[in-house]
């Protein structure tokens, strides 16, 4: 069988520690189930650090960290919880190399998840990185883009946002783009988005409509690709972006850059403008496949969802 | 020990100076944005930099924004400061830290981003990761960050050779401790296990206090006396001056040191401006 994204997140974190002799910070590291088995059992002495429970001050220790050069990985569990973490990151680790020349390269794990857990916890929160500078945002689902995260945060020196989603910690298949030259839609989903994406194309295939999938993968920086443009330009009714933060962020920001930069409508679809609450008939999960093909359908037939 | 306090005086002079000038500079306008002076806390500094020079080693310094004493006294350039203030890319910070945001990589200080006491965290965790010693300032009120508090708190569950200054001059802009809060850094510093003291900016009772730094977390409550106004061009009441006492313990020697470093400090100024 091959690796799933679970064992590539652990095995470079082994690697990391033990052979680039770094170090992971964390909450509640050590615990049973080491972060969804994404960690090796290591501790301490082999730089696996749990800190303590002091969400905004952990970000500052990993800060001082990278500016020794050591390119921590930071385990944030929630996503949600970045808003208690990120202050420092974004405020000075993000600032560091454009103000003082001492690049702070800081490779944090950010983990989405929803379903029941509440109005902090649950979903994914990259657009909160996205609106400041000197920092990259890259999400990937799959065994080899997740190896391609790492190797170029390597080779660099900012601080990689990398927007986790457990749901992918079990696939071992990569994804790819599906592309019509002459389609009706195009789908630019993020995320966990990317899997009910797929499902939705072929919801919608079965009834006729002709639907293109493009993966987004980097965030931040985004670049809009040249055979990207060319398959929106040729979908008669435009795009869409799909993703499992809330539409006012990074979705509409790529949407906008999309439409500035061709001549048709792209549409966004996130989580609703609201609280989620636990109990599933209040919560709010990313759309899904079926949510998705209705949506794009309502567009295709030009009625108001 | 008058040998120790001399170099003590020496820095102190060199920053009292500069920052007697910066204030000529804000009030006739050619520095045109937020300064934020530390005359009068001078020898917080100036004392522990001597230390450190007798100690032979080189910490890593994580600075406040009210920071051009802890810049001088610890070795940084005095042109580079001057090219800071004057927005030049030169600058000790590239021209982007501007008064609260300095830094000397050639002395190890790191400069503040200006998130009041975030240093404190980045300091910790720096600390961690290698090891050095490490010193932190903090004024009182960024001390109160709860986020600077749980770090104090982290440092000592990891015995890590780490000092922490508090710069205690009372205020928070214009608001006084009394009125922020109920109770003493040294005090809660005490409760987290950290060898606490609670001093004035007496320089010899600093440098005595120093004796057993980078052994385990130490913080030092030192209580001072800010002469200019929180930010910009403007003097507080007047009180107690501790450069003004020193410099007439030493008498004539005392007033040659100051007169030395206020040439010093007009003539780098005079040189930087015909730069322009």
């Amino acid at each position: 069988m091959e690796k799933t994204v679970r064992e590539t997140i652990k095995d470079i974190t082994r690697i990391h520690l033990l052979e680039k002799k770094s170090m992971c910070f964390g909450q509640c590291l050590t615990a049973v189930g080491w972060v969804g088995g994404t960690l090796p059992e290591l501790y301490e002495d082999d730089g696996m650090v749990e800190v303590a429970t002091s969400d905004v001050a952990n970000g500052g220790f990993v800060v001082g960290a990278g500016l020794k050069g050591i390119r921590p990985i930071y385990v944030v569990r929630y996503q949600g919880f970045q808003w208690y973490n990120a202050p420092i990151i974004i405020n000075y680790a993000c600032k560091s190399k454009e103000i003082w020349d001492i690049p702070c390269p800081i490779f944090i794990r950010s983990i989405a998840m929803e379903g029941a857990i509440g109005p902090v916890a649950g979903s994914s929160h990259h657009s909160l990185f996205q609106r400041m500078p000197g920092s990259k945002i890259i999400s990937p689902m799959t065994p080899k883009e997740y190896e391609f995260a790492y190797q170029e945060f390597m080779k660099d020196d900012d601080v990689y946002y990398v927007s986790e989603h457990r749901r992918s910690y079990d696939n071992f298949e990569e994804l790819q783009d599906v592309i019509h030259e002459d389609s009706d839609f195009t789908l630019f989903p993020i995320s966990i988005t990317r899997f009910d994406a797929e499902k939705a194309r072929v919801i919608l295939k079965e009834q006729g409509y002709k639907v293109n999938i493009i993966h987004q993968l980097w965030i931040k920086p985004f670049e809009f690709k040249d055979e990207w443009k060319l398959a929106l330009n040729n979908s008669k009714y435009g795009g869409m972006v799909l993703d499992d933060d809330y539409e006012e962020g990074v979705a509409s920001s790529i949407a906008h850059t999309m439409m500035l930069s061709s001549d048709k409508r792209v549409y966004t679809f996130g989580l609703e403008h609201r609280t989620a609450g636990f109990h599933p008939d209040v919560d709010n999960l990313p759309p899904s496949p079926e949510a998705i093909s209705e949506k794009v359908k309502s567009i295709i037939l030009n009625k108001k969802i | 020990m008058n040998n120790i306090r001399l170099e003590i005086f020496k820095k102190a002079s060199l920053c009292r100076n500069f920052e007697n000038e910066l204030y000529k500079k804000v009030q006739d306008k050619i520095i045109k944005f937020p300064v934020y002076l530390s005359a009068g806390q001078e020898f917080i500094a100036s004392s522990i930099a001597v230390k450190i020079q007798e100690l032979n080693i080189a910490p890593d310094i994580f600075i406040q924004h009210r920071g051009h004493s802890t810049y001088l006294a610890f070795g940084g350039d005095i042109y580079s400061l001057i090219d800071e203030m004057l927005g030049r890319k030169s600058g000790c910070a590239n021209g982007m830290g501007g008064s609260a945001s300095i830094q000397c990589k050639e002395k190890n200080i790191y400069g503040h981003d200006g998130l009041m006491g975030n240093q404190v965290p980045i300091g910790v965790g720096a600390c961690f990761a290698s090891k050095t010693p490490t010193i932190v300032f903090v004024g009182d009120s960024a001390a109160e960050e709860d986020y600077s508090l749980s770090s104090i708190g982290w440092a000592s569950t990891k015995k890590l050779p780490i000092l922490f200054i508090v710069e205690d001059n009372n205020l928070s802009i214009l608001t006084e401790k009394k009125v922020r809060r109920n109770w003493e850094m040294h005090d809660v510093a005490k409760g987290m296990k950290v060898l606490s003291y609670d001093i004035k900016d007496d320089p010899m009772e600093i440098y005595d206090h120093l004796k057993n730094s980078f052994n385990e977390p130490i913080l030092l409550n030192i209580n001072t006396v800010r002469k200019f106004w929180h930010a910009g061009a403007g003097k507080d009441e007047e009180n107690f001056d501790r450069y003004e006492e020193e410099m007439n313990f030493f008498g004539k020697e005392g007033r040659e040191i100051d007169e030395y470093n206020n040439k010093l400090v007009l003539g780098a100024w005079k040189k930087q401006l015909e730069k322009q």
